[in-house]
């Protein structure tokens, strides 16, 4: 019990601010409504016409319903899931890949930096979307593949950004003196440079999580994103615009959930990255 | 009966890629011998390879040519697993004390890093160990084991170094510029720490400086290098005393004097120009577009480096006498 008063009271200490806090709030919330939604009381969010269409906001329908009688509030929730699951997942994957291939290269340098270098300049020059659109045309519109497909899309910006946060670390004494200690490879990589290139890395990982985010919601405005009738924000979107006439606030609701979304995890991002960047020298 | 020599390094090289194809000379066949239980002080301008030497005895540079002879293993020649069980007889420590110790990592982990990568130790032992280290090098365990580096100043940074490097008690300890970015008076308490260890640990060290007066504290000899090249060497006294090359002599004449108006300003020697490029050396004496003795000759052929007395070896075809 003592220990999270002292946690409490060290959060507090930090004077992250109430934006960072409204953001974190924010982002909770939708976390948990996403993982939780099967237990809320919402309609079936695919339940069509059991409502009259475009209704606007009431007791029964919070948010109203679109052009069919779906309920808008259960579509933005259980939408919410796809964004999180792509946004989140994507970047995951592209860690992997790309962090991983990045501090071998940040820290080996030479042959081993410039083959995966020229892959990844080769892989940031090519048309993302034609790649994007040739693996869902290929492998079907399922969310492993969309979330496949951002990942592997962003993997060679994290290689490019753990890369160059690796030369930086590789090259301070620390880590010449681990080497001079003893240590092997796998020790002086997982010890001194893996928690310093994590630290630079983590800033980053939030904010590419947004434009991850981003390009799920486009490409499902587009229809190239999962399938209806599962609900993503795009589509979302992507509807309420073709309703403008009848409905002329339904596109309010999805484009909201967006904007605060995405905005609440580049608020979070960019106070941790000023609270936890590293401090070395006070000197 | 010469002493033991703990340290052989011969025709050392170093090499650098300079773009191009071409090679930048760091380090050109460097050679030099230092018996147990001595301090060698090893200065130089800034760029001259004083500190890449350092690193290439420690095989963190690996040297291009030459050998390395630590205790009668060449360091050079063996490599892995191997030259890391080799290389725990011999540590490092360096110029800037923030950077030396990783900003993500407690002060009682750094201290026990060796023991970690060497000995899987009971966790009663490992904690004696570096409280008993702790003690040794003026730190107060119990109020700093939970500190991170940026809590600590410079100098409790550089002890925390030493800690560090002496917990595999090595026989031979390299300090590369190890006071230069401390204040006066911290560098003074450390460098009495660094007298007071070597002869508790019975170290042999290689002492890296630009700034004399802190060699001439510590060494027992001293080796003057310019552009990568040994161009004198000779015990403390006699260095001080009566160095024979232009550039020592013009290096020991900058030295500032406490009251200037003690001593006359004739006879200084000044050095002029700046330190020519390594990635184009002049030809002949790397050292005579600066010196005031230059001739034809100095232009032609580089002066090997030779004994003119014992211990006493210089590069240069007109060395000073007196």
């Amino acid at each position: 019990m003592g220990r999270v008063i002292r946690f409490f009271a060290k959060l507090k200490s930090l004077k992250l601010g109430v934006g960072f806090w409204l953001s974190v709030a924010w982002v909770a919330l939708i976390v948990l409504v996403a993982i939780f939604a099967n237990l809320l009381p919402l309609p079936n969010p695919d339940s069509a016409l059991e409502a009259p269409s475009n209704l606007g906001p009431s007791l029964h329908h919070l948010l109203g319903t679109d052009n069919i009688g779906r309920d808008e509030l259960s579509r933005l929730i259980f939408g919410s899931r796809v964004s999180l699951v792509v946004g989140f997942g994507s970047i995951l994957l592209g860690i992997l890949l790309g962090g991983l291939t990045g501090i071998l290269a940040g820290y080996y340098g030479k042959a081993v930096d410039f083959s995966l270098n020229s892959l990844a300049i080769i892989f940031l020059a090519f048309p993302q979307m034609i790649l994007i659109l040739a693996l869902i045309t290929f492998e079907g519109r399922s969310l492993l593949v969309i979330t496949v497909a951002i990942g592997i899309v962003g993997s060679p910006l994290i290689f490019r950004v753990v890369r160059s946060a690796t030369q930086s670390v590789a090259s301070r004494e620390y880590v010449a003196a681990s080497k001079a200690l003893g240590a092997s490879t796998s020790r002086v990589l997982l010890k001194e440079i893996f928690p310093n290139v994590a630290m630079t890395l983590s800033a980053f990982v939030f904010i590419a999580v947004g434009v991850a985010i981003l390009a799920e919601a486009g490409l499902s405005f587009l229809g190239l994103s999962v399938p209806p009738p599962t609900p993503t924000w795009g589509d979302m979107v992507n509807v309420a615009s073709s309703e403008l006439e009848q409905n002329s606030i339904l596109w309010i609701w999805p484009s909201l959930a967006l904007l605060f979304t995405v905005l609440s995890i580049n608020v979070v991002a960019d106070r941790l990255r000023m609270k936890f960047g590293i401090r070395e020298s006070f000197l | 009966m010469s002493p033991e020599k703990i340290l052989k390094v011969e025709n050392l090289v170093v090499t650098f890629p300079a773009g191009a194809g071409k090679k930048v000379h760091a380090v050109s066949d460097v050679s030099f011998e230092l018996a147990k239980g001595e301090t060698l002080g090893l200065v130089g301008e800034s760029g001259c390879g004083k500190s890449t030497t350092g690193r290439a005895i420690m095989q963190l540079i690996r040297p291009a040519q030459g050998s390395v002879n630590f205790e009668g293993s060449d360091l050079t020649r063996v490599k892995g697993k191997e030259l890391r069980r080799i290389r725990q007889g011999m540590q490092i420590i360096f110029q800037d004390p923030i950077s030396s110790l990783n900003p993500r990592r407690r002060l009682k982990d750094i201290i026990a890093e060796p023991l970690d990568i060497w000995s899987k130790l009971e966790s009663e032992e490992r904690y004696d160990r570096v409280r008993e280290m702790c003690d040794q090098v003026g730190l107060d365990f119990e109020s700093v084991k939970d500190r991170r580096p940026h809590e600590f100043s410079g100098g409790q940074c550089q002890r925390i170094s030493i800690a560090r490097a002496l917990m595999l008690s090595p026989k031979l300890l390299i300090c590369d510029e190890p006071v230069s970015a401390l204040d006066v008076s911290v560098q003074a308490q450390i460098l009495n720490l660094l007298r007071v260890l070597k002869s508790k640990y019975d170290l042999s060290m290689i002492f890296i400086a630009h700034d004399l007066a802190v060699v001439k504290n510590i060494s027992t000899s001293v080796a003057v290098m310019y552009l990568g090249r040994i161009c004198e060497t000779a015990d403390s006294d006699t260095f001080y005393t009566n160095p024979a090359h232009p550039y020592t002599k013009a290096l020991l004449e900058s030295v500032p004097e406490p009251d200037p108006s003690l001593i006359g300003s004739e006879g200084k020697m000044r050095l002029s120009g700046e330190l020519p490029s390594v990635i184009d050396p002049p030809s002949g004496c790397k050292f005579r577009t600066r010196c005031p003795y230059s001739q034809d000759i100095c232009a032609i052929q580089e002066p090997e480096l030779v004994e003119i007395s014992a211990g006493h070896k210089v590069a240069c075809h007109f060395p000073i006498s007196r």
